[in-house]
């Protein structure tokens, strides 16, 4: 059993509590006077909470038990900064732990891999962190046809670096470059189109190339791919709810076209972000860095529905959320149904989540 | 490519395993500080450098060469500004990054660039966020006059800066819910770093900058008293009724200001790795000095760790360096700076447009499996613009945004480069001896354009 992740970063940290919003709460109203959504906007799907109005490209998935969302992820001692914290997730660290590898990477510790000309991972975004280590062999693209245009570099040298780290970086990179490119030059100039086009946009074409390479049978643990502009500070909501339409158009599309080319019980798609948002809003109609939010699980056969509690609203920690899931138990899950590989990601105990039909 | 001859170059694929400096040529190192030496200095400190500039720089002692390179001619960049009265945003938008790239090229003091970009990276702010390319000009001019200024003088500018007033919501900040952005990243982004102050210290410091603003009328720094939290703080430490002048003063009392200033400019001009005694050292300059840049730049430039011939080609191009360096070497001419603007954002640099309010975390960042085969893509593509004439006058086409037919694969030679011999042709392009083979035997064309794709190109 094997299955290819598609990771989704939300860049800047997403509110989660106008993503899947506590509606029946009145504390909602109280904290978010101006900025929360009105009732008839929530799409319920339970007696408490529902969906942004937005995420209505969602329901179908989440009608049929595609979609699974886990509420209040975060970790313990949560830190505030943009750049730390996605740190923390990316490398599934503890709050007081540096790591420089990345958590897919880490799932992959002592494991066989194939060796070779092949490719692991692929990263369509700028940020590769999540997938970087020694174990995995990651390609970044951010435009692929731009990657599909650039002729090979010449394959040859054993040459050392004489200690220079500058010069050690670039002729790795250089060696794993042209052993990668070539396979998957291939193999994107042979895929087909998607049978539904995704939206013009950098997110649209980023799935588009995330779907030619599945649907094109490139054999990679994982694909990253990201969503950008969620560090909503002032004026928050025309922003997110764009950001939000986004998403969900994107995902559903991106389920279309797996069930289309019959792989949607092959992929699992997760949605990650460095932390969620203050529970008040701020002065300018926007929110400040919290900490624990919601975050979706896709795929054919993935457990639908909530996972998680929904963290309260009136007991509050510094005004954030305190977390009811850890993110690295929604980790070991995902490793677990994906690649099959039990990790805990240094935790004592892991919390099962059963996000996944075996 | 270039076909490979007869004969390659002395320690190319003969030192294959042993990638190493350039032999010392004792003759030209005889008088003043050398070729090579000089050649390290300003690439460092400058924007790609021509041999003629080389030889310049060769024949003077140290302590002159770098005296020579802080000093300032003029506090305004060259270029005269964009006319932001026409244009659209997305254009005025063009107008500002294009407007720097000219001047990057144009500039007769590099070093007032480079310290102009390290401010940018160091104090940013995105077109994206503030959403007023005026603003960021402005916010552009104060980076250049302070270039190698006040770091204190600065950093009270900055705070009262009105681009970054809105870029990290400072300007909505008020009593009673102040915003925390701005003082998030001053103490962890612009002056201790991460770790070096709690959440308390975060919250007080907003608290502190409440009431500091714009007017919206003119777009300048205004103070509204009545939106200014007046009561008590604790700080660092410290408590009393601070405002957003007496935290400042408290963070620029704070050796761990100063330590990572130097530590920023250590990655940018000497190592990837930082020395934990040099940067104490340069700190106690720069703080001893009441934070002037002058004397703490020197003493880096001039500091063993910098001159050590095992730090040459320890550093990675940046996009800028890469790009309007190769343009500076060849001679090209650019007359529409838009399409090497957009090859710049490509490789993940341009200006006014930072990943984020870290700035670009550049050193290996700059080079991953996309942008090493993009920059390769480019530096083809300016081979190429040397090679073929325009339609409509005798010049070399410039650098363009897409392949170009008919091209040739050598050089073709402009004033910057022609009558040099391949030795120090290979010395002026290359901090390092190259990894692949280069047929020094070829002609000058081809031995330029072998040197430009080989990966030591990539390093400074």
């Amino acid at each position: 059993m094997s299955r290819i992740l598609l990771l989704v970063e939300l860049k800047g940290g997403n509110d989660g509590l106008n993503t899947v919003i506590p509606y029946a709460d009145p504390l909602y109203r109280e904290l978010r006077p101006e900025i929360g959504i009105a009732r008839e906007r929530v799409l319920q799907i339970d007696e408490h909470v529902g969906l942004h109005a937005r995420l209505e490209p969602l329901m179908e998935a989440w009608k049929t038990g595609d979609l699974a969302i886990v509420q209040g992820v975060g970790y313990p001692d949560p830190n505030r900064s943009h750049f730390r914290s996605i740190e923390i997730w990316d490398t599934a660290s503890s709050s007081s732990q540096i790591l420089s590898k990345g958590w897919v990477a880490r799932a992959f510790e002592h494991a066989a891999l194939p060796t070779g000309d092949g490719v692991d991972t692929i990263v369509i975004d700028s940020n590769a962190l999540p997938l970087m280590g020694p174990e995995l062999r990651t390609v970044v693209m951010q435009d692929a046809r731009t990657f599909l245009q650039q002729a090979p570099l010449p394959r040859d040298d054993l040459v050392e670096d004489g200690g220079n780290p500058a010069l050690h970086h670039l002729l790795a990179v250089r060696r794993g470059l042209n052993a990668a490119a070539d396979g998957l030059r291939n193999r994107l100039r042979a895929a087909s189109s998607p049978a539904h086009d995704y939206a013009d946009s950098p997110f649209g074409q980023q799935l588009d190339v995330a779907t030619r390479l599945i649907t094109g049978g490139a054999s990679v643990v994982a694909v990253k791919i990201a969503l950008a502009g969620f560090d909503t500070h002032a004026n928050q909501p025309p922003t997110h709810e764009m950001l939000l339409a986004a998403l969900a158009w994107g995902l559903a599309t991106f389920r279309y076209n797996m069930i289309a080319a019959g792989r949607w019980e092959d992929v699992l798609v997760l949605t990650y972000s460095e932390f969620g948002r203050r529970a008040r809003q701020n002065a300018s109609l926007g929110t400040d860095h919290g900490s624990a939010a919601p975050h979706f699980v896709m795929g054919g056969r993935v457990r639908g529905g909530l996972h998680g509690g929904h963290p309260s609203l009136a007991d509050l920690r510094d005004g954030d959320l305190r977390h009811t899931v850890d993110f690295r138990d929604v980790y070991s899950a995902i490793a677990r149904s994906c690649w099959d590989r039990s990790v805990g990601f240094g935790q004592r105990a892991v919390q099962k989540l059963n996000l996944v039909a075996l | 490519m270039v076909a490979l001859g007869r004969r390659y170059f002395v320690g190319g694929v003969a030192a294959l395993g042993t990638t190493a400096l350039w032999p010392v040529r004792p003759g030209l190192a005889a008088a003043g500080m050398g070729f090579d030496e000089a050649r390290h200095l300003l690439s460092r400190a400058a924007f790609g450098a021509t041999p003629a500039e080389i030889r310049t720089v060769a024949t003077m002692d140290r302590d002159a060469a770098v005296d020579r390179l802080l000093a300032t001619w003029h506090s305004n960049a060259l270029t005269a500004p964009p006319d932001w009265l026409n244009g659209t945003p997305d254009e005025q938008a063009r107008e500002l990054s294009t407007w720097w790239v000219e001047e990057i090229l144009a500039t007769d003091q590099p070093l007032v660039e480079r310290m102009t970009l390290f401010w940018h990276n160091h104090f940013t702010s995105s077109l994206d966020k503030v959403h007023d390319a005026a603003m960021l000009f402005r916010q552009n001019a104060l980076f250049r006059r302070e270039a190698f200024g006040n770091f204190a003088r600065l950093l009270k500018a900055v705070a009262r800066d009105p681009a970054m007033l809105i870029y990290l919501d400072g300007a909505d900040s008020v009593a009673g819910q102040p915003n925390e952005n701005f003082a998030r990243e001053l103490l962890e982004l612009f002056t201790l770093g991460e770790g070096r102050y709690s959440e308390a210290d975060v919250r007080n410091a907003a608290r502190a900058f409440t009431g500091w603003t714009i007017d919206r009328k003119t777009g300048a720094f205004m103070n509204r008293v009545e939106r200014h939290d007046g009561g008590e703080k604790s700080f660092l430490g410290r408590a009393g009724h601070f405002d957003g002048n007496d935290i400042l003063d408290i963070l620029l009392e704070q050796p761990r200001t100063a330590e990572l200033v130097c530590e920023k400019l250590w990655r940018e001009f000497v190592s990837l790795a930082p020395d934990a005694a040099e940067i104490e050292r340069l700190a106690e300059v720069l703080r001893g000095g009441g934070y002037e840049m002058k004397p703490v730049l020197k003493a880096m430039f001039l500091s063993p760790a910098f001159r050590d011939p095992a730090n040459r080609g320890g550093l990675i191009k940046s996009p800028i360096d890469l790009l309007l360096g190769s343009v500076h070497l060849l001679g090209l001419p650019v007359p529409d700076k838009t399409p090497i603007a957009r090859m710049m954002q490509n490789l993940g640099q341009l200006p006014f447009d930072p990943p984020n309010v870290r700035g670009w975390p550049g050193g290996e960042s700059w080079i991953t499996t996309y942008t090493l085969l993009l920059r390769q893509q480019y530096l083809r593509r300016m081979i190429e613009a040397t090679t073929v004439a325009s339609m409509d006058s005798a010049m070399k086409r410039p650098v363009e945004g897409r392949s170009l037919r008919n091209a040739g694969s050598d050089v073709e030679l402009t004033a910057t480069l022609t009558g040099i011999e391949a030795d120090e042709l290979m010395r002026t392009l290359l901090p390092r001896q190259p990894i692949d083979a280069v047929d020094t035997g070829g002609a000058p064309g081809a031995v330029v354009a072998a040197a430009m794709l080989d990966p030591v190109y990539q390093l400074k």
